[in-house]
C-alpha cells in the first residue's frame, strides 16, 4: 500500500569460525532483470533485481542457531543518494552496462516510492546440502508518479522514466531481461500498447492473479542491434479512469490514539478483504522501552468479538537495554477488520537521553505482518532456478497460497519533554551554583572547629627560646 | 510560486467556485470525492451523527448527521509519520464554498510538487465544528463527547499543524486571523508570526479581532487601539469557546489557526490567488519543520499582530489581585484567633486543661450546612436544566432550548433565596465567629479556584478576579448591606457574562440595546451549555460547579443572622 517500506535490516549472523576467506571465490554469473508494471492510476512501478551467487568454504554447522538470530529496525532512515551509490558499487558492471545503466540517482529520487534492499543468504547447492553458496540479491523498487514526473500524461518510455535507454547487456551477466506487465494488453478491450512489440511473453500467477509479461532479452543480439538502443514505450490507448485502485487481500494500518503526554494506545488494524477465506497472520511488534506497555490491556477484536490469538510470545522490555517484543499468531476472519490495541504510558527519560530534536517525537518501529494469503487463481509449482527472479518476491507455497510480508507505517510518538531552552539552562546553572554554595555553607556550619594548642616543644626548643629571649629576639 | 499563474488552472478554479455557489442543502460528497480523486489525492469519507442535548436555536440543529470528506496527499518517499491539515468547515448553507474551491485548487497545485516531506490532509467538514470534532475524535480514536462516527479508513501520522480557512466571497479585502481555541488554548506564537510574515510579503491586509493594525505607536491612538484589541482578545479567550474550527485541534496539541476572508467596503480587493499564495507559503514553511512548533510562546496576549504581552508581564496582575483574598483571609484568621483568646479570658476558667471552647466546634459545624447547600445548588444548576427540559416543556408553553435557559436562570435566582435561611444562630456568645469562619473558607476557596483558572485560561481568571475579588473582600453582615448586596449581585458570574457581552459589542463598535443584550445573554447561556456537551468546553461546569457555589457562600455571609 502507500506506506513506504522502511529499510528493515534482517541480519543473519551465520558466520562460522573460519570467517571470510581472502581469495576471490569463483562467482556464478549475474542474473539481472527489470519488471515494469503500469498501474491503473497511471503510475508506473519499476523493480530491479540483481542476483549473484558464489561458492563459499564456510560449512554449516548443523541447524541455524537461533541465539544468533538478530532483528533490528531503524525506523527513521530516509533513503537518499548516499545509500544508492555504495549499493550500485556492489554490482559487477557497476552502472556502466546492462540494466544498471538506468540507475540514475536524480530520476530514481523523483519518484513517489523508493525501496532498496540487499539480501545475503546461504543457499544449498544440492539436495543434500553438503555445499553452500552465498547469494547476494539486490532489489530496487520505485514507483513513478504520473502526476509529478509525467506532468499529467500517462504514457511512458524508458527514456522518460530514467532519462537513459538500454544499449548493451552487462558482459558478466548470464541473463538480462526486461519484463513488462501487459495483462490488459492481450484482452479484448485493448487499453495498453507496448513498443517495440514483444517477441515472447511469459505467463504466471503473481499475488494470486494471472499476469502476462512481455519479455525483452538484452542478450538477444537482434533486440539491440535493430536500433542500437532499446527504448521500451508504454502507451495507454484508452486512458484509465480515476477509480480507486483494487484493494489487496491483506493490508494493515497502524496509529497512536489518545491525546496528552501521559498515556496512549497503539492500535493496529488488520484488514482481510478476502470474501470467504480466513487466514492466520503472524504479527511481530517491537516497541521501545520508553513506551511502557500495559500488556493486560492487549485486546484483539474482529467483527465486534474478541479474537484469541493462538500463539503469543512476549518478552518484556528492560529499561535502556532491550525493547518489548510481542509476537502473535492471529486468525483473521473472512472479510473483516481486526483491531489489535495495547495501551502504554510514556516514560520520562533522563535529560541526557533526549535526542537533539526531542520535540520531533520518538519513532516506533513498524509492525511486521507475515501471512500466507489465499490466492484466487491456483498456481502450479515452479522451478525456482528457472523462473524469473521476481517470482520469488511473493513465493507460492502450495499453489493456493502466496507468502506476503508487510511492514506497517512507523509511528511518531511525543514523549514528555522538558523545555530545553534558555530558562531551562538558567535553572540548571542556578541549581548547580546553589548546590555548590549550599554544600560549602553546610560544611562550614556543621563542622566543629578545634583550635589545636601548639605543643610546648622539646628541650632544644625551650633552650633556644631562652637564648632568644636573652638576646631580645621574639621566641619561636 | 506558480499557483494559478496559468489560465487553465484559474479557469478551473472559477468553474469550481461557480459549481459550489449553486444552492446546496448538503455537502456534495460524491462530487467532492470525485474531484479530489481526479486531482490525485487518496480520498476517504467519514459519516457521523450526534444528537444534541437540546435543540440549538442559533444554528437551527438538533439531530445532526453529516459526512466529512478528506483527501490525503502522500509525500513522496516518506513514511506517513507526519502530516499537515488544511481544513474548511462547511455549514448548512453554502457560505464557505469559495474556501472549498481554493482548497481544491491548492490540492491540485500541491499534488504536482515533489518537495513535500509531510503528508497533507485536505479536510472538508460538514456542520462546521461538529464535523471537525467528529473527525478529530475519530483520527485520534477517542470519544470525548459522545459523538457517533464511522472509523477513519486513512490516516497520515501525527498532525503537526493545521490551518482552517473560511471565505465567504471570491474577493477579500482583508484576512482576519483567529487564534483563541477551546478553553482559551492558544497555538504557538510562531504560527501566528508565520502568517504575519506571509501577509507582509504578499501585501495582504491582515486584521486581528477585526481591528486594523495600528501604525503609529508613538501617539496615543496606537496604544489605545492596541488596548481595544487586547480587551477583545481577553473577552474571546475568556469565553472558552473555539473561535473557528482550529480551536478543536489544540486539544490534540496540533498548532492551528483560522483565517477568515473579510469582504468589506474597501477600495482595494484581493482575489483568491493572493490568499492561495499566502497559504502555499505557510504550508511550505510548515513542511520544512523538523520539530513541532515549540520555540516560541504558548501563553500570550496580543495587542497587535506584531506585538505580544508575555506571561511574565501579565501574570503578576492576577497574582496581586489574588493576594487581596489571601491577605483578607489572613486578617480574618487573626481576628478569629483573637476572638477565641478574648472569649477565654472573661470566662475566667484558669488553667491549660480547659478543653476547646465549644463555640469553635459549633462554628465549624455551622459551616457544613451552607457549604453543602451551595454545592448542591451548583450541582442542580449543572444537571437539572438539561435533565429536566422535557418536564419543563410538558408543563410550560416553551421550547426545549428556552426551557433549558429559563431553568438555568430560575435555579440561579433560587440559589440567592435559599441558603441564608438554612443556618440557625448557634452561638450567642460570639455572633461574629460564624460568618467570619464561613468567609474565611469562602475566601480561600475562591482564591484557589481563581488561581487555577488563571493558570490555564488567564483571561477568564483575570476577568473573574477583577469582578469577584472586591465584592468578596468587602462582603460582611454589617454596614450598608443593600449596597454590598447590589455590589455582589452586579459581580456575580451571570452579571459578569452580561456585562462582558455589552463590553464586547461596545469594543466591536456595534453597541447593544438593553433588549438585544438580554436576547444575546439568553443565547449565550444556551451556547455555553451546548458547547460543554458538544465540544467539552469547561466554562459551564466551572461556573456552575465551582464559582457559583463559592459566590453563594459570600451571599450567605452577607445575610448572616
Amino acid at each position: 500500500m502507500a506506506a513506504a517500506m522502511p529499510l528493515a535490516l534482517l541480519v543473519l549472523l551465520l558466520l562460522g569460525r573460519k570467517g571470510w576467506c581472502l581469495a576471490e571465490p569463483p562467482r556464478d554469473s549475474l542474473r539481472e532483470e527489470l519488471v515494469i508494471t503500469p498501474l491503473p492510476s497511471g503510475d508506473v512501478a519499476a523493480t530491479f533485481q540483481f542476483r549473484t551467487r558464489w561458492d563459499s568454504e564456510l560449512q554449516r554447522e548443523g541447524d541455524t542457531d537461533h541465539y544468533f538470530l538478530r532483528y533490528a529496525v531503524l525506523p527513521r532512515e530516509v533513503v537518499c543518494t548516499e545509500n544508492l551509490t555504495p549499493w550500485k558499487k556492489l554490482l559487477p558492471c557497476s552502472s556502466k552496462a546492462g540494466l544498471s545503466v538506468l540507475l540514475k540517482a536524480d530520476r530514481l529520487f523523483h519518484t513517489s516510492y523508493h525501496s532498496q534492499a540487499v539480501h545475503i543468504r546461504p543457499v544449498c547447492r544440492n539436495a543434500r546440502c553438503t555445499s553452500i553458496s552465498w547469494e547476494l540479491r539486490q532489489t530496487l523498487s520505485v514507483v513513478f508518479d504520473a502526476f509529478i514526473t509525467g506532468q499529467g500524461k500517462k504514457d511512458w518510455s524508458l527514456f522518460r522514466m530514467f532519462s537513459r535507454t538500454l544499449t548493451e547487456p552487462c558482459p558478466l551477466a548470464s541473463e538480462s531481461r526486461v519484463y513488462v506487465d501487459i495483462t490488459n494488453y492481450n484482452q479484448d478491450n485493448e487499453t495498453l500498447e507496448v513498443n517495440p512489440p514483444p517477441t515472447t511473453t511469459y505467463q504466471d500467477v503473481i499475488l494470486g492473479t494471472r499476469k502476462i509479461y512481455a519479455i525483452y532479452d538484452l542478450l538477444d543480439t537482434a533486440m539491440i542491434n535493430n536500433s542500437r538502443n532499446l527504448n521500451i514505450q508504454l502507451k495507454w490507448k484508452r486512458p484509465p479512469e480515476n477509480e480507486a485502485p483494487p484493494v489487496p487481500f491483506l493490508h494493515a494500518q497502524r496509529y497512536v490514539s489518545g491525546y496528552g503526554l501521559q498515556k496512549g494506545e497503539l492500535s493496529t488494524l488488520l484488514y482481510n478483504t478476502h470474501p470467504y477465506r480466513a487466514f492466520p497472520v503472524l504479527l511481530l511488534d517491537t516497541v521501545p522501552w520508553y513506551l511502557r506497555l500495559y500488556v493486560h490491556t492487549l485486546t484483539i477484536t474482529s467483527k465486534g468479538k474478541e479474537n484469541k490469538p493462538s500463539y503469543i510470545h512476549y518478552q518484556p522490555a528492560q529499561d535502556r537495554l532491550q525493547p518489548h517484543l510481542l509476537e502473535m499468531l492471529i486468525q483473521l476472519p473472512a472479510n473483516s477488520v481486526t483491531k489489535v490495541s495495547i495501551q502504554f504510558e510514556r516514560a520520562l527519560l533522563k535529560w541526557t537521553e533526549y535526542t537533539p530534536d526531542p520535540n520531533h517525537g520518538f519513532y516506533v518501529s513498524p509492525s511486521v505482518l507475515s501471512a500466507l494469503v489465499p490466492s484466487v487463481v491456483a498456481a502450479k509449482p515452479v522451478d525456482w532456478e528457472e523462473s524469473p527472479l521476481f517470482n520469488s518476491l511473493f513465493p507460492v507455497s502450495d499453489g493456493s497460497n502466496y507468502f506476503v510480508r508487510l511492514y506497517t507505517e512507523p509511528l511518531l510518538v511525543n514523549l514528555p519533554t522538558p523545555d530545553f531552552s534558555m530558562p531551562y539552562n538558567v535553572i540548571c546553572l542556578t541549581c548547580t551554583v546553589v548546590a555548590v554554595c549550599y554544600g560549602s555553607f553546610y560544611n562550614l556550619l556543621t563542622r566543629t572547629f578545634h583550635i589545636e594548642e601548639p605543643r610546648t616543644g622539646g628541650l632544644a626548643k625551650r633552650l633556644a627560646n631562652l637564648i632568644r629571649r636573652a638576646r631580645g629576639v621574639p621566641p619561636l | 510560486m506558480g499557483l494559478l499563474s496559468d489560465p487553465v488552472r484559474r479557469r478551473a478554479l472559477a468553474r469550481l467556485v461557480l459549481r459550489l455557489n449553486a444552492p446546496l442543502w448538503a455537502l456534495p460528497v460524491a462530487w467532492l470525492e470525485r474531484t479530489m480523486r481526479s486531482v490525485g489525492l487518496e480520498v476517504y469519507t467519514q459519516s457521523f451523527s450526534r444528537k444534541l442535548p437540546f435543540p440549538d436555536e442559533t444554528h437551527e440543529r438538533y439531530m445532526v448527521s453529516g459526512t466529512n470528506v478528506y483527501g490525503i496527499l502522500r509525500a513522496p518517499r516518506a513514511a506517513s509519520t507526519e502530516s499537515l491539515v488544511l481544513t474548511v468547515p462547511c455549514g448548512s448553507d453554502s457560505t464557505n464554498s469559495q474556501a472549498v474551491g481554493l482548497l481544491l485548487a491548492l490540492a491540485a497545485h500541491f499534488r504536482g510538487q515533489i518537495y513535500w516531506a509531510k503528508d497533507i490532509i485536505f479536510l472538508v467538514t460538514e456542520h462546521d465544528l461538529l464535523g471537525t470534532e467528529a473527525w478529530l475524535e475519530a483520527y485520534h480514536d477517542v470519544n470525548v463527547t459522545g459523538m457517533q462516527s464511522s472509523p477513519l479508513q486513512g490516516r497520515a501520522g501525527a498532525i503537526q499543524a493545521a490551518v482552517a480557512l473560511e471565505l465567504s466571497s471570491d474577493v477579500v479585502t482583508s484576512l482576519d486571523v483567529a487564534v483563541e481555541g477551546l478553553n482559551g488554548q492558544l497555538p504557538n506564537l510562531d504560527l501566528l508570526n508565520l502568517f504575519q510574515t506571509f501577509c507582509q510579503k504578499g501585501g495582504l491586509l491582515c486584521t486581528l479581532q477585526g481591528k486594523l493594525q495600528p501604525q503609529d505607536w508613538t501617539s496615543l491612538d496606537g496604544p489605545l487601539q492596541g488596548l481595544q484589541t487586547l480587551l477583545l482578545m481577553v473577552l474571546r479567550q475568556a469565553s472558552g469557546r473555539p473561535h473557528g474550527s482550529h480551536g478543536l485541534f489544540l486539544r490534540y496539541r496540533v498548532e492551528a489557526l483560522t483565517l477568515r476572508g473579510i469582504n468589506s467596503f474597501r477600495q482595494y480587493k484581493y482575489d483568491l490567488v493572493a490568499v492561495g499564495k499566502a497559504l502555499e507559503g505557510m504550508f511550505r514553511k510548515l513542511n520544512h519543520l523538523l520539530e513541532r512548533l515549540h520555540q516560541s510562546f504558548f501563553l500570550y496576549l496580543l495587542p497587535a499582530l506584531s506585538r505580544f504581552v508575555s506571561i511574565g508581564l501579565y501574570m503578576p496582575a492576577a497574582g496581586f489581585l489574588l493576594l487581596v483574598l489571601g491577605l483578607k483571609a489572613l486578617e480574618l484568621w487573626m481576628q478569629l484567633h483573637e476572638a477565641e483568646v478574648g472569649l477565654e479570658e472573661p470566662g475566667g476558667a484558669p488553667g491549660p486543661s480547659v478543653p476547646l471552647p465549644p463555640s469553635q466546634g459549633v462554628g465549624l459545624a455551622s459551616l457544613v450546612a451552607p457549604l453543602l447547600i451551595s454545592q448542591a445548588m451548583g450541582l442542580a444548576l449543572y444537571v437539572l436544566p438539561v435533565l429536566g427540559q422535557h418536564v419543563a416543556t410538558q408543563y410550560f408553553p416553551v421550547a426545549e432550548a428556552e426551557a433549558v435557559v429559563l431553568t438555568l436562570l430560575a435555579i440561579y435566582a433560587a440559589g440567592l433565596a435559599l441558603p441564608h435561611n438554612t443556618h440557625r444562630v448557634v452561638s450567642t456568645q460570639a455572633p461574629d465567629r460564624g460568618w467570619m469562619a464561613l468567609k474565611l473558607v469562602a475566601l480561600i476557596y475562591l482564591a484557589l479556584q481563581l488561581g487555577c483558572i488563571a493558570l490555564t485560561n488567564f483571561s477568564l481568571g483575570f476577568l473573574l478576579a477583577t469582578t469577584m475579588v472586591p465584592a468578596a473582600a468587602l462582603a460582611k453582615p454589617h454596614g450598608p448591606r443593600t449596597l454590598y448586596a447590589a455590589l455582589l449581585v452586579l459581580t456575580s458570574p451571570a452579571a459578569t457574562l452580561l456585562g462582558s457581552l455589552f463590553l464586547w459589542r461596545e469594543l466591536q463598535e456595534a453597541p447593544l440595546s438593553l433588549a438585544e443584550g438580554w436576547q444575546l445573554f439568553l443565547a449565550a447561556l444556551a451556547q455555553g451549555v451546548l458547547e460543554h456537551h458538544t465540544y467539552g468546553a469547561l466554562l459551564f461546569p466551572l461556573l456552575s460547579l465551582g464559582l457559583y457555589p463559592c459566590w453563594l457562600l459570600f451571599w450567605n455571609v452577607l445575610f448572616w443572622k
